[in-house]
């Protein structure tokens, strides 16, 4: 059962064959036997957690169940949420508890959810390994000297052992996909707009997301249903965004007609040769279905990078500003004077990576800067949007590996900042340009999981879903780790 | 070689509007410290701005009353800076490109008007209140005023002296309170002006500018700026350099001083908020908005000179505020009889006592009806004018209406003819000498007479009829 | 390589280093910088510079006051206050 998917035990609950406390009885007692071993939780309250789902159960017994009744769902340590702590896997939040809940999480509670705990992530989502969490790293159940990705790390790593069928994540450069592909599961990056990003603690506003962290495409499908609509106290959630049918979506079983575009920029030299084997052979198995490979171009992919390194810490340097010690938030002891409150306050307060950050975009928007990084990145990011308008055209949807490699080794490339910020290089460039993309597993390279990413037009999740259903339903890659229960 | 001054001003207006600027908290003033907050104004993490579009909505008015363009998309920044009062380290506020641009207002100086542009009018959200008095070492922070809606309306460097700079000042101050786009009170600080000053030798280019910062009166603008304009006049005479910074008035010590302490470095590293997409208008919606523009200043002292036939200084004197020119059209609607009358009985008689009581046209114990009710015996001579003045000191202490007054205290003027003749008889025989003179041409005997027959009548004659009937009689 | 002034820029982000952390953060920014440099081999001459992904319209809120009296459980996080208000170190203006 552990490893079962989030709709197998939505029908178990619903036939009532089990009950939403002996579900989450269940994963508790995983994540008690092993998140020793994973750190893929910062907090967890199981007396809460069997709260809810004793209240859930009484819920479906008197009016019947809701989109979510019962089922467990982990929420990123990124989400506020009114019960515990709210963190971000920063000291500078240790001490923090949410006077309100993030919008989805209310809607989440209000599809019957089962929210279970917090997960590990680097610091304020800066980072791809979950190496810079404030509560040590997280660690890959494939292999526990290796990451989990980031950085969503602890999501991806609580669902691919198991601890919980479901996550939620967030992703501003790849930190809902890459952690999916290197953990071997499932991870939906909605378009920018469809989730309100109210409660989610920002890093950069104008490419943050949040989005579903399971092991199969429906599952994803069923909470980002939940997840997504409209927020009237979000402006750049979007009021009239087109509508999905996210489940029926995932009724795809082939690809006839399928127009799969694939970008030459993301299929060169440096590429991991295994994971290169396991795209071609995915795109093989894809065409084997009926869908048309169509190579295009995506000429500005290698500007995405530096481009994206400029707007995200640009604006995590004023999100950040708000960590000045005086509303909420870690204090220094005995400040001498309010200049030594805010600098040794946030010197005590954020780690290195956070820091360099914040650095970096305050020296990007200062004044003589300014226009030569900050206004010329805004340029690139609308030739990225551009490329991807004009690739559309011609195809239906992109598929291109998720990350260049697979899992590294914890400490492997934390000495070098600008090596790490590298292996973000496919994951980008669509959220620079506000698109949806999934990443699912399609492959294994020395029993390392590979992922394989789907980008699809805005609004167009369906279109992902479907793809990424139909390749799921003719392939077998979502497996379950063996250390941690899974079979040989 | 004479002394030029140049003086640019940014004025702080608070719009008006019930919630603030970016959430649904309170504006009003005086509440508990931080009664008025919210996660929003207070910075909290994952928070998002929404806008009040009734506060964007009163910037556009405030721009088609001067005149300016309306940016039919604008956008909203970013402004970095850390203090206490300011929650989230950043002010959201409009820099490239703001709501409103190239507006001007005519004020009066001393041959004429003079146009003083306006460059732009933002938006932008206040900060709370940092409190120090009183306190060892530390300072309190009050963020009800956190996210209360501000437009900062920004002039061309335009003004030559102080008393430009406060025409300018008192003709926006009127403008704002006209268009009811905010209270403008600026003791509570809904209105606040900074003063950015330099002076340069004639025909010389710009001197270096200082910012004056912290007159909270027109009184205090005045004399900032005078200072100010001879601190540096006097540094450059005696050789030094003015140094660009801003200094604060000290309105106790008459004096401003450097706050180079809070210029430290700075770097507001502007750039586009991501929380906000572009703020948009479309022509239509702006064209609603100049129809529901109400009666500007220079409108109403016009129409008050034509429709009423006042002169220009009564014209200026009621369209003060909205309030009085109300007041007025209100008592000219009860008393159609002679709107001159109106206006004169208004500035001279009641404006005056209340002046003298120290209370506003607001709460004047007479209204409008009751005072158009004295003006009407006034207009039909059952009164004197001089015995009307009596009825109104009256009615300033009492409920009673004119007509009341007047009956109580015998104040009706006699109008009969046969009344006033008897009393003319009566004064011509006592006085045959001065009848004789008169009718020998000695005109001037008039006056005398009629002084007798008001004696005789103890004032309540009606002095015009008098003066008719007098003439008759002593022709003979 | 850039030259950048890592002290300048951890004082507009009220940041405290030790000369240790200057050391070390000094070079990794001055590199990340160069990396973006790249950026100036892009073409984009006439090309508009977006913020949002998405064109999308500023939603309206009505004047209308929602918000309710939160105070203590709004302060409940805040590292000192009191009678209601936020306690800093002197402000000095």
């Amino acid at each position: 059962m552990p490893f079962s998917t989030l709709s197998k035990i939505k029908d178990r609950l619903d036939a009532g064959a089990t009950t939403a406390v002996a579900v989450a009885k269940t994963y508790l007692d995983r994540i008690a036997a092993f998140n020793g071993d994973l750190n893929a939780f910062v907090d967890i309250d199981p007396a809460h957690v069997l709260e809810q789902a004793e209240a859930s159960d009484a819920y479906r017994t008197k009016h019947g169940a809701r989109a979510l009744e019962g089922l467990p769902i982990a929420i990123k340590d990124i989400f506020c949420t009114q019960d515990g702590p709210t963190r971000c896997c920063s000291h500078i939040l240790k001490d923090f508890h949410a006077p309100y809940d993030a919008h989805v999480i209310t809607k989440l509670k209000e599809a019957g959810a089962v929210l279970v705990g917090k997960t590990n992530m680097d610091e304020f989502a800066m980072g791809s390994s979950t190496e810079t969490s404030a509560f040590g790293p997280c660690h890959n159940p494939w292999d526990i000297e290796r990451i989990p990705g980031g950085s969503s790390g602890g999501s991806a790593s609580a669902v691919a052992a198991a601890l919980v069928p479901a996550a939620l994540g967030t992703d501003t450069g790849g930190s809902i996909r890459q952690p999916a592909s290197v953990c071997g599961i499932t991870g939906l990056k909605p378009t920018y707009g469809r989730v309100s990003r109210r409660g989610i603690i920002a890093f950069a506003s104008s490419l943050d997301q949040a989005g579903p962290m399971t092991r199969t495409v429906k599952d994803a499908a069923m909470i980002a249903a939940a997840m997504s609509g409209h927020d009237s106290m979000d402006s750049t959630s979007v009021p009239d965004a087109p509508a999905v049918d996210w489940l029926g979506a995932c009724d795809k079983t082939g690809m006839k007609g399928l127009r799969i575009g694939k970008p030459k920029e993301y299929f060169v030299d440096g590429m991991d040769t295994g994971v290169r084997a396991a795209i071609d052979a995915a795109l093989a198995e894809c065409e084997a279905l009926g869908a048309e490979i169509v190579d295009i171009s995506l000429p500005h992919t290698d500007a995405a990078v530096a481009a994206y390194y400029v707007i995200a810490p640009s604006e995590a340097s004023a999100n950040l500003s708000r960590y000045d010690a005086v509303r909420f938030g870690h204090r220094c002891d005995n400040p001498d004077d309010l200049l030594d409150m805010y600098t040794r306050s946030r010197d005590e307060g954020f780690g290195k990576e956070v820091k360099r950050r914040i650095l970096t975009g305050t020296f990007a928007l200062s004044s003589g800067y300014y226009d030569a990084y900050y206004i010329k990145a805004q340029q690139v990011r609308t030739l990225i949007r551009q490329d991807f308008i004009n690739a559309f055209a011609q195809v239906d949807v992109i598929a291109t590996p998720t990350s260049p490699i697979t899992a590294f080794k914890l400490g492997e490339k934390t000495a070098d900042p600008l090596t790490m910020y590298l292996s973000d290089i496919f994951t980008i460039a669509l959220n620079l340009a506000g698109l949806p993309g999934l990443s699912q597993p399609c492959g294994f390279v020395d029993g390392l999981p590979v992922g394989l990413q789907w980008i699809a037009p805005a609004w167009r999740e369906d279109v992902i879903l479907g793809a990424a259903s139909a390749y799921e339903a003719a392939t077998d890659w979502v497996k379950a780790p063996i250390n941690f229960g899974g079979e040989a | 070689m004479s002394w030029e001054t140049v003086i640019g001003l940014e004025v702080h207006v608070q719009v008006n509007t019930k919630s603030k600027q970016f959430c649904g908290c309170s504006t009003e003033f005086g509440a508990e410290p931080n009664t008025q907050t919210c996660p929003v104004c207070l910075g909290m993490p994952g928070q998002l701005p929404v806008l009040n579009i009734e506060a964007a909505r009163k910037t556009v008015l405030t721009g088609l009353a001067i005149n300016a363009d309306i940016n039919l998309i604008s956008k909203f920044d970013r402004k970095n800076y850390f203090y206490p009062d300011l929650p989230k380290g950043y002010q959201i506020t409009q820099f490239p490109l703001p709501i409103v641009e190239h507006g001007y207002l005519d004020i009066p100086v001393n041959d004429g008007e003079k146009r003083i542009g306006v460059t732009r009018i933002h938006m932008e959200e206040d900060a709370g209140k940092s409190m120090h008095e009183g306190l060892d070492g530390v300072s309190h922070i009050d963020l009800n005023r956190s996210g209360v809606p501000l437009m900062e309306i920004v002039s061309e460097p335009d003004m030559a002296n102080a008393d430009e700079a406060i025409a300018y000042l008192k003709q926006l101050h009127q403008l704002v309170c006209f268009l009811d786009v905010s209270g403008a009170n600026m003791e509570k600080g809904q209105f606040r002006c900074d003063a950015n000053v330099s002076v340069r030798r004639s025909g010389e280019p710009l001197g270096t500018r200082t910012e004056m910062k912290n007159m909270n009166s027109f009184r205090f603008i005045k004399q900032a700026i005078e200072y100010e304009v001879n601190r540096q006049i006097e540094i450059i005479e005696n050789g030094g350099a003015v140094v660009q910074e801003s200094r604060l008035w000290d309105s106790v010590k008459n004096e401003s001083r450097s706050m180079r302490s809070k210029e430290e470095a700075h770097d507001y590293r502007y750039f586009p908020e991501p929380d906000l997409p572009p703020l948009r208008f479309t022509q239509d919606e702006v064209d609603a908005i100049r129809a529901g523009m109400p009666e500007l200043p220079g409108q109403l002292r016009k129409r008050f000179e034509t429709e009423f036939g006042l002169s220009p200084y009564d014209a200026d004197v009621l369209t003060q505020t909205r309030e009085s020119a109300a007041w007025y059209e209100s008592l000219a609607a009860a008393h159609p009889a002679d709107p001159k009358r109106c206006a004169n009985w208004m500035i001279n008689e009641l404006l005056g006592r209340l002046n003298e009581a120290g209370k506003e046209l607001a709460e004047s114990p007479v209204s409008s009806q009751r005072l158009a009710g004295l003006l009407e015996r006034v207009g039909d001579h059952t009164i004197s004018g001089k015995a009307a003045k009596d009825v109104l000191d009256i009615m300033m202490e009492s409920d009673d209406d004119a007509d009341t007054i007047i009956e109580t205290k015998g104040l009706k003027q006699v109008s009969d003819t046969g009344a006033i003749d008897a009393i003319i008889v009566d004064v011509m025989a006592a006085n045959p000498g001065q009848v004789e003179g008169y009718r020998g041409g000695k005109d001037k005997l008039l006056g005398f007479f009629v002084g007798q027959v008001m004696k005789a009548s103890r004032g309540k004659a009606n002095p015009g009829m008098v003066n008719q009937r007098l003439k008759a009689l002593l022709k003979g | 390589m850039m030259d950048i002034d890592i002290r300048k820029v951890a004082m507009l982000s009220r940041i405290r280093l030790t000369d240790d952390e200057a050391a070390e953060l000094g070079p990794q920014l001055s590199n990340i910088i160069g990396y973006v440099e790249q950026l100036g081999a892009v073409d984009t001459d006439g090309v508009e510079p977006i913020a949002h992904p998405h064109d999308i319209a500023m939603p309206q809120r009505l004047d209308v006051v929602t918000n309710v009296n939160r105070r203590e459980a709004l302060q409940a996080p805040a590292p000192q206050t009191e009678s209601g208000l936020y306690v800093v170190p002197k402000v000095i203006e």
